[in-house]
């Protein structure tokens, strides 16, 4: 028993390089992707009136492409600050559940790397790392959720940084299905997860509950909405098969 | 309460945004550092973690045009049927590219 224990306190996680780079090279095509979406944002921040500077700070800095591109609607001579943050935070609110899933799997982590590889946590490397993580394989998890969160902000900032010399080039990517990508992943993710009778419930309860809110609830909190849904759903559901 | 887009002003914005995006990147795993991991937490974690794809990718099905509807749908069909992730996404998104040109 005392072995027993000894060998709970002493199983440390730690950040390995060799698999933060294979998590890195494993996002490398998903990152090429993003790499069109910062252009198609540096273009549109151009458009806005930011100068190159200021947007690829912003896409260093704030990493999250939906939010940048939801804080350009309301950008003009001036921006009201109160609308600023709960344009943000309402589109990640949804990083809150992203920890919250992953907490279990890196609190063995130091707390330093703990909260440093939440930085680059994003929707495409949370959700393979979470693959991996669930098959009980947590050093590979954390170098997909770090190394492959480098890649794609890597891409990101490259591609807004190109966006204000070729953005006019891919001026509608989505002619090219292009906007699909980040979706149509996410989809074969939740798909190759593992599943139960129950969890069928649990996606009709997150499906539904998201389009209520999608349709009747203020503007970005559908992914809350449902998320939240599932889970409670996923309580309530216990242990049945 | 206005911030002025000249000058440093741009440079307040987004240093507001990266604030508020940074709480909520350390506020999940900050708050579960509090909470007792039982099994009705982990069973809420998991039913959550797929449920925030889903909420993620339907309402995209449903306000989306039909190419994106037909990409989705190619990518389900594909990963469920042949099993292979990356032909489903591909062919998926060639799909979209086709019906958005045709149209």
């Amino acid at each position: 028993m005392r072995v027993m224990v000894n060998k709970m306190q002493t199983k440390e996680l730690k950040i390995e390089f060799h698999t933060v780079k294979a998590g890195f090279v494993s996002l490398v095509p998903i990152s090429l992707f993003v790499l069109v979406f910062g252009a198609a944002f540096g273009l549109a921040a151009s458009q806005e009136g930011l100068n190159q500077t200021s947007a690829v700070l912003m896409s260093t800095i704030v990493f999250a492409g939906a939010a940048q591109f939801g804080v350009l609607e309301l950008w003009g001579t001036q921006v009201p600050v109160v609308p600023l943050v709960l344009t943000v935070f309402a589109i990640n609110a949804r990083h809150l559940l992203i920890g919250a899933t992953l907490y279990p799997y890196i609190q063995h982590l130091k707390p330093a790397s703990r909260y440093g590889v939440m930085l680059v946590a994003s929707d495409a490397n949370w959700a393979i790392s979470m693959r991996a993580f669930t098959l009980n394989n947590s050093s590979k998890g954390v170098g997909l959720l770090l190394g492959g969160g480098i890649a794609l902000w890597l891409f990101w900032v490259i591609g807004t940084w190109i966006g204000f010399y070729f953005g006019h080039t891919i001026n509608n990517p989505s002619v090219y299905g292009v906007d699909m990508v980040m979706a149509c992943f996410l989809l074969t993710m939740v798909l190759q997860g593992e599943r139960e009778n129950k969890t069928y419930l649990i996606w009709l309860g997150a499906a539904v509950s998201s389009i209520l809110a999608y349709l009747y609830l203020p503007e970005n909190t559908h992914i809350m909405v449902g998320a939240l849904t599932g889970g409670v759903i996923g309580v309530l559901l216990g242990d049945k098969k | 309460m206005t911030i002025d887009t000249a000058g440093f002003g741009t440079l307040y914005i987004i240093l507001i945004m990266a604030v508020v995006t940074l709480f909520t990147r350390w506020g999940g795993i900050f708050l579960m550092s509090y909470i007792p991991i039982n099994s009705r937490v982990q069973q809420f974690i998991t039913a959550m973690s797929g449920s925030v794809l889903i909420a993620i990718i339907v309402p995209m099905f449903i306000r989306g045009d039909m190419g994106a509807k037909v990409a989705l749908l190619v990518t389900l069909a594909g990963t469920l049927i042949i099993k292979k992730p990356l032909v489903a996404i591909a062919a998926g998104i060639f799909m979209a590219a086709l019906i958005r040109n045709i149209q």
